[in-house]
């Protein structure tokens, strides 16, 4: 009966805290709520909203208050229990490799299920892009531990580079990209140079710098690249020469098209599912290569340098070497990635690769776990396709705000990623090689 | 007559105002264990900075010379470079393993310049051709053989930074010798071992000397070990060399008694001779 009471704390303190709260509350509401741009006949004018205020403040008061006095008695029991239980969650051996054949299966029949229209499978193929992004960075941060805040310029330059490629010199959308890719690196072992001797936070500042600097350039170089108007214009890939053209485009289309060919008729579906299907099987280039990769020396030279450099340099690895290719193969990915969005788009300018797009892809590398695939796919989906989904697209505003919840959700309960599993590159079982992916 | 393993020569370490070491200068023989002792302070682990590329010294020459002739000037190397060329591996007083990833992969990373080799820049490793599959299965062949000297095959697959501090000393150990080391360099390996430990430890390092004419250099404040097994001993106290001579020399020196023991010098020589 005393410890009850003594435990809880008493009215006058919780009523103290409310009040509090609603002062800050009422001065925050004062410039968010308070004024409101009006646009009348006369043009623009404010509008006073004070009540508002008085609203806010009371509604702020009567949640601190009721927090304050059963805080204390739901938290322990919720947050913990959940907290430990979330935590402790570990996941059977095989689990990564089943879940992970299943979403390539999914991926593959998605296009001829029943419920596959144009606003899915356009969703999809973001999903895709932003899951190929991911892969990509977690190389750099999941695996390198180089914390890259300007990863959105390799995708940019990717982009850009297709898109003036291809209208420049007339080069193909499949000669275009192996090109966007290595120059994307280029760029990323040019960033490198400079911060070789940079970690942690020294690095992430000096990265996001970078690719505020991609953005400005692209921005204001306007005989090259338009400036804010971007690029339009951007030519769509073929299929071994047959193109996905509507036959009443104008101007018409050269050369046969696909559907042509095939002797169907044509539908505006069929572009869409090709892009969709190019997207995939870049994407499943990437989830082998980066599975590879892992079980190489490259790799583990990598998680090496995350988890110790000096001991990597006394066993006689050169980390400016190790740091670049992780720089190098991360911007690589990135450089595809750009070089798709260019032409599915059609139309890019600078305000595609704003430092928003970095944050999202970081989020998606932490949110999955650093190092896990499945997870940054996990996390891609939910970030990326269910906004964009047509059940909740009205919800659009409130997007960031969902965001910011499901960020802060995941650090408390989950720090390390909804699916971070380390499986070792190499046992002491097979000498002869690796398992299966 | 063959140059020695490594010749250290006037060798000086300042840091601002500070003098760490001040015109050392010894030489290590090759296929011997070499112990650098002394107080506290004495500068022991600033001179294996030195000699692994992480310090640059302030004066001095250090220089490494390998069986078949080829001589490095280890002052001028980056660290890197010491391990991956001169050969010179070393582990560190605070253990220094990769903690998130196996005991195996640990050994894997110590082999990395070969198997990069062999993966063909990760090339052939990508294709997961024949090739880069028998050179990794060699790999771990050769860990396995350092892990079972160690005693440590049961624990390969295990997180490295799981296992108990014995084996964690071990195993960063038989990193550096999965790295085919020339000199290994060994800073304190018996600290926060029990006796029994630091008795297997001794018994370990005389086996890998005698099976593989291991040259070793090794600092270490458990004098039993020290006397069990080096065949030199250089004594160092505020960054110069006090004494240096086989360890019964060194044993009844009065300069060291003096100053492990901090009293004055003839006071000491009187305990070294009762001693006798």
């Amino acid at each position: 009966m005393e410890d009850a009471a003594r435990a809880r704390p008493p009215l006058a303190s919780a009523l103290r805290e409310a009040a509090i709260a609603a002062a800050v509350a009422a001065v925050l509401a004062v410039p968010l709520l308070g004024f409101r741009l009006v646009d009348s006949a006369r043009g623009l004018s404010l509008d006073y909203r004070f009540l508002w205020i008085l609203y806010a403040a009371a509604a702020v008061f009567a949640g601190r208050l009721a927090l304050a006095l059963t805080a204390h008695r739901i938290a322990p029991r919720l947050g913990a229990a959940f907290r430990d239980r979330a935590a402790r969650v570990t996941l059977p051996e095989n689990f990564a490799v089943r879940v992970g054949w299943s979403m390539v299966a999914v991926a593959l029949l998605l296009p001829w299920l029943p419920f596959a229209d144009r606003s899915l499978m356009s969703v999809a193929t973001l999903v895709l892009i932003y899951v190929m992004l991911g892969w990509g960075l977690n190389i750099v941060v999941g695996l390198a531990g180089l914390l890259d805040l300007g990863y959105v310029a390799f995708y940019a330059i990717g982009a850009y580079s297709f898109a003036l490629l291809s209208l420049n010199f007339g080069l193909s959308f499949w000669i275009c990209l192996p090109l966007a890719g290595i120059l994307a690196a280029f760029m990323g072992i040019l960033l490198g140079f400079p911060v070789l001797r940079l970690r942690g936070d020294y690095l992430a500042i000096v990265t996001l710098g970078f690719g505020e600097i991609i953005r400005v350039v692209l921005l204001n170089w306007n005989e090259v690249t338009n400036g804010p108007n971007g690029i339009s214009n951007i030519p769509r890939p073929t299929l071994f020469g047959l193109h996905f053209d509507s036959p009443y485009k104008m101007p018409a289309p050269t050369g046969q098209g696909f559907a042509e060919f095939l002797g169907m008729s044509f539908t505006p579906m069929q572009p869409i599912i090709f892009l969709y299907y190019v997207i995939l099987v870049l994407v499943l280039a990437t989830s082998v290569f980066s599975q590879r990769i892992r079980r190489l020396p490259t790799g583990r030279a990598w998680e090496a340098l995350r988890e110790d450099e000096i001991a990597c340099r006394s066993l006689g690895m050169n980390p400016v070497t190790v740091k670049l290719s992780a720089f190098a193969i991360g911007a690589f990915f990135a450089g595809l990635a750009g070089c798709f969005f260019a032409t599915r788009q059609g139309t890019i300018s600078p305000e595609s690769f704003s430092f928003i797009e970095s944050a999202t892809i970081l989020a998606l590398v932490v949110l999955g776990g650093m190092g896990s695939q499945i997870g940054i796919v996990l996390a891609a989906v939910l970030l990326i396709g269910l906004p964009e989904s047509r059940w909740l697209r009205e919800l659009a505003e409130y997007r960031m705000l969902a965001f910011g919840g499901v960020m802060v959700l995941i650090m408390l309960w989950r720090p390390q990623g909804l699916l971070a599993r380390r499986s070792p590159t190499v046992t002491m079982g097979d000498g002869a090689g690796s398992p299966a992916p | 007559m063959s140059p020695p393993l490594l010749q250290v020569e006037h060798l000086t370490m300042r840091f601002g105002g500070l003098t760490a070491i001040s015109d050392l200068s010894f030489q290590a023989a090759r296929g011997e264990i070499t112990a650098i002792i002394g107080p506290n302070g004495a500068g022991k682990t600033t001179l294996f900075n030195c000699l692994t590329g992480f310090y640059r010294p302030s004066v001095g020459r250090l220089e490494l010379a390998h069986e078949d002739r080829r001589r490095f000037q280890l002052e001028r190397m980056p660290d890197f470079r010491i391990a991956r060329d001169a050969r010179v591996l070393r582990t560190f007083q605070n253990i220094r393993l990769f903690p998130g990833m196996t005991v195996l992969e640990n050994l894997m990373v110590a082999q990395h310049l070969g198997l990069t080799r062999a993966s063909g820049y990760a090339v052939a490793g990508l294709l997961k051709l024949p090739v880069y599959r028998h050179a990794e299965a060699r790999a771990v062949d050769r860990a396995r053989y350092w892990l079972d000297k160690m005693g440590l095959v049961a624990a390969g697959d295990l997180p490295a930074g799981s296992l108990p501090y014995g084996s964690q000393r071990r195993l960063e150990i038989a990193r550096a010798l999965c790295a085919g080391p020339v000199l290994l360099c060994l800073d304190e390996p018996a600290a926060g071992l029990n006796p029994r430990e630091s008795d297997e430890l001794s018994g370990l390092l005389l086996d890998i000397r005698r099976e593989h004419g291991l040259s070793l250099l090794l600092i270490e404040h458990d004098m039993s070990v020290v006397m069990q097994i080096s065949d030199h001993v250089v004594v160092l106290d505020h960054g110069a060399s006090i004494c240096q001579g086989p360890p019964e020399r060194v044993r009844s020196d009065p300069a060291v008694i003096s100053a492990y023991l901090g009293m004055p010098e003839d006071e000491a020589a009187a305990i070294a001779g009762g001693g006798r």
